[in-house]
């Protein structure tokens, strides 16, 4: 390297201190406000947006007054539950399916019910809409993760769809499917679950005036992330057990393999009742966050729905039935 | 290498995450269910400080950059912090303080033994981590204690990897960096000739 001899510089050129300090703290606080900046958009970009689904507007507002379970529990806010779902059909993270999902077309739809029954049927989707009174249901949803909402579900028993078909005598099982699309449902294309996604009820937890086929909630349409257009909710089962976007429905002999207990057999059972008794294998399910409050509520029975259900399980051991 | 101004501008870059968490606490933006956003993304943290602190001494020693070794302690002591507010979560939010129930969780489950374990593992790490401790129990020592900050990592992964229900691809990312960084160091011992570069000759 070629050390220039201090004779070249004049004197006049030598910085002053006083600017040579000015400059040094001048780039270092630039340095300091670009070094922050990126990683504080790291940490952005890595965690998910908030908030996908904005409030729910204010005529739709003023009729979510009217949304409370039978024991007066408020339902949760429209963004709450529209900005939190378990749907690995489009992502594992609760807080980026309202976006991955947003695209997603669910016209045209069909529903295939068939299997043991007298009278199967590919039923469009408008004609499931038709095939009864749509109603408001004020259900509790309890998530197998230990967090609780207050959801109003807007649907007809699936006892109305089942009818229908006339199951057959020997189908003691009802087997369902969520749609199986990967170019729609672009999280398919990994293996974290086998695919499609499939629930199992047995016909009387089926046939239940609880049990629910929802095609809404806050009285409007079921936006993709929450299972549009169509989906099964249970409420005294933990929530995975209420499969959404059904394309097909099977009555069977044989009790159904759920995608959760092919995953893991010995965490998630083919009931799945809510039982505050029975914990997780990895966590206790006897208390839950209800999202919306601070801390923590003792998990209730079959998700408080003991009175009507427990019955549908008398004499059976439901620790070993878990 | 104006040192003084790195060490401080690493300082407060580690500190960003908590700041915005902070932030966005006080205005209501931790997303539809704060409690688990902030355990999840303190326990995160924690993971990515350990590997940091990992990664100094590999860094150091492939470009030849001595000083770095000063950004080591921050670091580690940034993973200990992150650490302290990733077991407050738990505790208040998922255990209200309720020790009875947290020993049993600990001793009942696999994936809670090993992230109390990593904790713990931590705690000599942060004690020992001044000037006047290395001095105290003197510099062999206090480095054969120090290894210890390649369990906690171990034991960190490992209770992500036990936490997630079916989506693993996060922890095992995590898993392979760790793979990287110890690997390093096997090779390091063998094959310094390359995995070392001598360092340039300090900058007037």
């Amino acid at each position: 390297m070629l050390i220039k001899d201090s004779d070249d510089i004049k004197s006049s050129e030598i910085t002053d201190e006083k600017n040579y300090w000015n400059r040094r703290n001048f780039i270092r606080g630039g340095v300091l406000a670009a070094t922050t900046t990126a990683t504080g958009l790291l940490y952005r970009g890595l965690n998910p947006p908030n908030r996908e689904v904005k409030k729910l507007d204010p005529v739709e507002l003023s009729a979510k007054q009217g949304y409370f379970t039978a024991e007066g529990e408020a339902a949760n806010d429209f963004a709450d539950i529209t900005n939190y779902n378990n749907f690995y059909e489009f992502t594992t993270t609760k807080e980026g399916v309202a976006r991955r999902a947003k695209n997603f077309v669910t016209r045209p739809w069909t529903v295939e019910v068939g299997g043991l029954v007298h009278k199967p049927k590919t039923f469009d989707l408008d004609e499931i809409l038709k095939l009864a009174p749509l109603e408001d249901r004020v259900y509790r949803f309890r998530c197998v993760e230990a967090w609780s909402m207050v959801i109003p579900w807007m649907g007809f028993p699936l006892a109305e769809l089942l009818k229908q078909v006339e199951p057959m005598s020997d189908a003691r099982y009802v087997k369902f499917f969520t749609l199986y699309d990967p170019d729609r449902m672009p999280n398919q294309k990994t293996d974290v679950l086998t695919w499609p996604y499939i629930e199992g009820l047995r016909l009387d937890e089926a046939q239940h005036p609880l049990t629910l086929l929802a095609t809404g909630l806050y009285g409007k349409m079921l936006l993709p992330q929450n299972g549009a257009p169509l989906r099964l909710v249970v409420p005294w089962k933990y929530g995975f057990k209420s499969i959404k976007s059904i394309v097909k429905i099977l009555l069977v002999r044989d009790e159904p393999i759920s995608a959760w207990t092919d995953a893991a057999p010995d965490e998630y059972g083919f009931y799945s009742n809510v039982n505050p008794k029975v914990s997780h294998p990895r966590w206790t399910q006897a208390t839950e966050r209800r999202i919306g409050e601070f801390g923590l509520r003792d998990t209730l029975m079959f998700n408080g729905y003991g009175d009507q259900v427990a019955s549908l399980y008398s004499g059976m051991d439901l620790k070993a039935n878990f | 290498m104006d040192i003084k101004f790195a060490k401080f501008a690493v300082f407060t870059n580690a500190a960003v995450p908590f700041s915005l968490i902070l932030w966005d606490a006080f205005h209501h933006r931790l997303g539809t269910n704060p409690q688990e956003f902030v355990l999840r993304t303190t326990g995160t943290l924690t993971l990515v400080f350990l590997l940091l602190t990992l990664a100094v001494t590999p860094l150091r020693k492939l470009l030849g950059l001595p000083w770095m070794v000063q950004f080591r302690r921050m670091l580690g002591l940034y993973a200990f912090f992150y650490g302290c507010l990733h077991l407050l979560s738990y505790t208040w939010f998922d255990k209200w303080f309720n020790l009875r129930a947290i020993a049993e969780d600990t001793l009942k489950r696999p994936f809670i033994f090993l992230g109390v374990l990593a904790f713990v593992l931590m705690i000599p790490l942060a004690v020992t981590s001044t000037n006047k401790m290395v001095k105290r129990l003197g510099g062999q020592r206090w480095n054969r204690l120090h290894k210890l900050a390649y369990l906690a990592p171990i034991a960190g992964v490992l209770h992500y990897y036990l936490l997630v229900k079916a989506d693993t691809r996060l922890p095992l990312a995590f898993a392979a960096a760790l793979v990287v960084l110890l690997a390093y160091r096997v090779l390091n011992k063998f094959f310094p000739a390359f995995t070392q570069r001598k360092p340039k000759r300090a900058a007037a």
